[in-house]
């Protein structure tokens, strides 16, 4: 954004403060992630940079709330981690099945009533999460399935399926239908159309609603404090209890990972928009 | 011409028009079977659940069928002095069926719900109940307290004989119908619902408006800089986006803490002094602080992709002809970014207004929203039916939104990422 040699001095100093002001926001944006990283290798056990974490004293950093989080006494992260992902995957399952199965419904246009059928599909997405926790919760406890993983599954199922829905359809608004047409004068029945046209070119778009439902069951609270039970305690749920309780390290240190984590799911949906792109012949 | 010439036959010797109706009909079909074992799902699981909370919110069966004998004789009572014999009767038979049961004490919380000083009294009357002759049960169920010779109780007590009932509804908006079927306020002291409602649409409200004044700036920057240095500024929105909102709340809850980096920076530039650190979590500083940082994604993506559309060579046109850069921006830029806006913030909007994980972690008292509320109702008082009449009005309330989000901005057209 370099300025013209005969920009005027006002506009100058203003350009300056907009790019200033630009710069505080995304330091706004950026910054409260980084403070978690330093912090979780203190060697001591206030939440708080000590002195010798200032002067880069070696001896201020340790890894103890890493070997704490995974060999601790008395340890509910290891029993969560794996709660949270049997749960995100099998709710992650579920949603792309659903959700891209619905999303060639709703983007054909035959497809009636669609107006309001897309905004039923939608509104998990906008209904407060703790409306959503308690009429769940009063279904899942009518049927039995309240505390059990089944009951959080098809919980998350829902939270998860409007996403799915959103980035399909949006794949799917730029799908040229000529190529299964093709395909169907060729002599190819539908499922095999299907399978062998048209999934490939959707499927960065069904990945990344996937990662979409996926990171919502993973960091999904408020629902699951309605329904689970003590076995089904999650990743979140334990975060939860510890920054309502106590904030210990501990839980930074958990919280690095999970920036890691969405470091990796970001970089993975990225490179998946772009190939989707790429793909569809969309050049911007 | 008469129409027999008119109609085209397919090869089957059908008319075309009907042939291609029979397709589409067919289309259509496929169309919405593909459509129907997700609809089918979310109809099972969640819309009916959230038309079981309706019901929930006005049924109050739970007391009619305790009380019958009592509800019975009540029907022929005014309700200006107290009550005849034969509602003391019925009260005291319906009451002793209770205790043999063991259900009363669901009797003493619902009637604590309606008027406070009820779960005392039923549990001194359960005790003296015992010792009861047969009999003018009125003069003996006064003696065991002299609450019991108040009116008021028995007014209340009144008040829940109907099956299905709208008080919830009304003690959310801090009403109540009064002993003459008046829906009047409750006291000033006690609106505390009505406060709650206030503060829910003014931190909805300044988050929407907070993540506006900084979204605009970073999306328009985002939207003319070089592709290169787009997609790596993208990353400082999209890495929040995606991150945990656990996480993000534990990392504000370390920075606004009394000893943490904000305060730090504070005393440092000697803003303020050392030993007075202003308290900036538990409070709605907190709450607004984080729910902006929180939300502001949601504000910038719609933005982004509005402002990517327009052409910069509409500023140039503007400038050209002889307008400032501001005039341009004004009279040319804004108004083409209107719909981005439209859709930001209404969605940041709905968002805030629901919120519940944040304002409970960093809002303490003062910074607690209706969500938080209901999820109070619903984990310690355990009204679950007052829970879901608060829960309905407030999704009234988002559906609303939701409704002039869909006409003005349309579903299909949510931007993720």
């Amino acid at each position: 954004m370099a300025l013209p040699k005969y920009t005027e001095p006002h506009y100058r100093i203003w350009h300056y403060f907009y790019i200033f002001i630009c710069s505080c926001v995304f330091f706004f944006l950026i910054a409260p992630l980084f403070v978690i990283f330093p912090l979780s290798f203190n060697a001591e056990e206030f939440l708080v940079f000590s002195e010798g974490m200032k002067r880069l004293d070696p001896e201020a950093f340790s890894l103890r709330w890493y070997h704490d989080m995974v060999y601790g006494t008395k340890n509910p992260w290891g029993l969560a981690a794996k709660n949270s992902f049997i749960i995100a995957i099998f709710a992650t399952l579920g949603s792309v099945l659903l959700g891209t199965v619905a999303a060639l419904g709703l983007s054909s246009r035959h497809m009636p009533y669609k107006g309001i059928i897309m905004a039923t599909l939608i509104s998990p997405m906008i209904v407060p999460l703790i409306i959503s926790g308690v009429a769940i919760f009063f279904f899942m406890a009518k049927v039995g399935l309240a505390a059990t993983h089944t009951g959080i599954v098809l919980a998350h199922i829902v939270l998860g399926t409007p996403f799915v829905v959103i980035t399909v359809t949006a794949t799917l608004s730029g799908f040229d239908h000529s190529v299964t047409r093709a395909a169907s004068s060729l002599g190819s029945d539908p499922v095999n159309t299907f399978m062998k046209i048209t999934l490939p070119l959707i499927l960065p778009g069904v990945i990344s609603g996937g990662l979409f439902a996926f990171v919502t069951s993973f960091d999904e609270v408020v629902v699951v404090l309605f329904l689970a039970g003590l076995d089904n305690t999650t990743i979140p749920i334990q975060m939860w209890t510890g920054l309502r309780e106590q904030l210990s390290p501990t839980i930074l240190a958990v919280a690095t990972c999970l920036i890691v984590l969405s470091t990796l799911i970001l970089v993975t949906a990225e490179l998946l928009r772009r190939r989707s792109e790429r793909i569809r012949g969309i050049n911007r | 011409m008469s129409s027999e010439t008119q109609t085209i036959l397919t090869t089957d010797g059908i008319p075309l028009e009907e042939s291609l109706k029979k397709a589409e009909k067919k289309n259509k079909i496929k169309a919405f079977l593909l459509v129907c074992p997700l609809l089918l799902f979310l109809i099972i699981t969640y819309v009916f659940p959230i038309g079981d909370m309706l019901f929930r919110s006005v049924d109050d069966r739970m007391v009619t069928n305790m009380l019958p004998k009592t509800f019975k004789a009540m029907e022929q009572w005014d309700g200006k002095e107290l009550p005849p014999e034969e509602v003391f009767e019925g009260f005291y038979l319906d009451y002793k069926k209770l205790v043999e049961e063991k259900t009363f004490g669901k009797l003493a919380t619902q009637l604590n719900y309606e008027k406070n000083g009820f779960k005392s009294i039923l549990k001194k009357l359960k005790r003296k109940m015992k010792k009861f002759e047969e009999g003018n049960y009125k003069e003996q169920i006064m003696s065991v307290h002299k609450r019991w010779a108040d009116v008021e109780y028995w007014r209340a007590l009144k008040r829940r004989a109907p099956a299905y009932s709208y008080s919830k509804y009304l003690k959310g908006v801090d009403m109540y119908e009064n002993e003459d079927g008046k829906i009047v306020q409750v006291p000033e002291d006690r609106r505390i619902h009505k406060i709650l409602w206030l503060r829910t649409v003014e931190v909805a409200f300044f988050v929407t408006v907070f993540c506006f004044l900084m979204a605009y700036p970073i999306a328009h920057l985002l939207a003319t800089l070089p592709m290169k240095y787009s997609n790596l500024l993208m990353i400082c929105v999209l890495l929040p986006f995606w991150t945990s909102l656990l996480v993000r709340t534990a990392s504000w809850m370390i920075l606004l803490q009394q000893q943490g980096i904000v305060n730090d920076f504070f005393v440092w530039i000697g803003l303020v002094a050392d030993d007075n650190r202003p308290e900036m979590m538990y409070n709605k500083v907190g709450t607004y602080v984080a729910m902006t940082q929180i939300l502001l994604p949601f504000m910038v993506l719609p933005l982004y992709s509005v402002m990517k559309t327009i052409s910069p060579s509409l500023m140039r046109a503007g400038k050209s002809l002889g307008g400032t850069p501001f005039v341009a921006f004004w009279k040319v830029y804004f108004p083409l970014t209107i719909p981005g806006i439209g859709a930001g913030c209404l969605l940041v909007f709905i968002l805030a207004i629901g919120y519940y994980i944040t304002p409970a972690l960093v809002g303490g008292a003062s910074g607690t929203l209706i969500s938080n509320h209901i999820a109070f109702h619903m984990k310690s008082t355990l009204d679950w039916s007052f829970a879901s009449a608060m829960g309905l009005m407030l999704l009234s309330g988002v559906l609303a939104i939701y409704w002039v989000y869909n006409k003005l901005v349309g579903v299909d057209n949510i931007k993720l990422g």
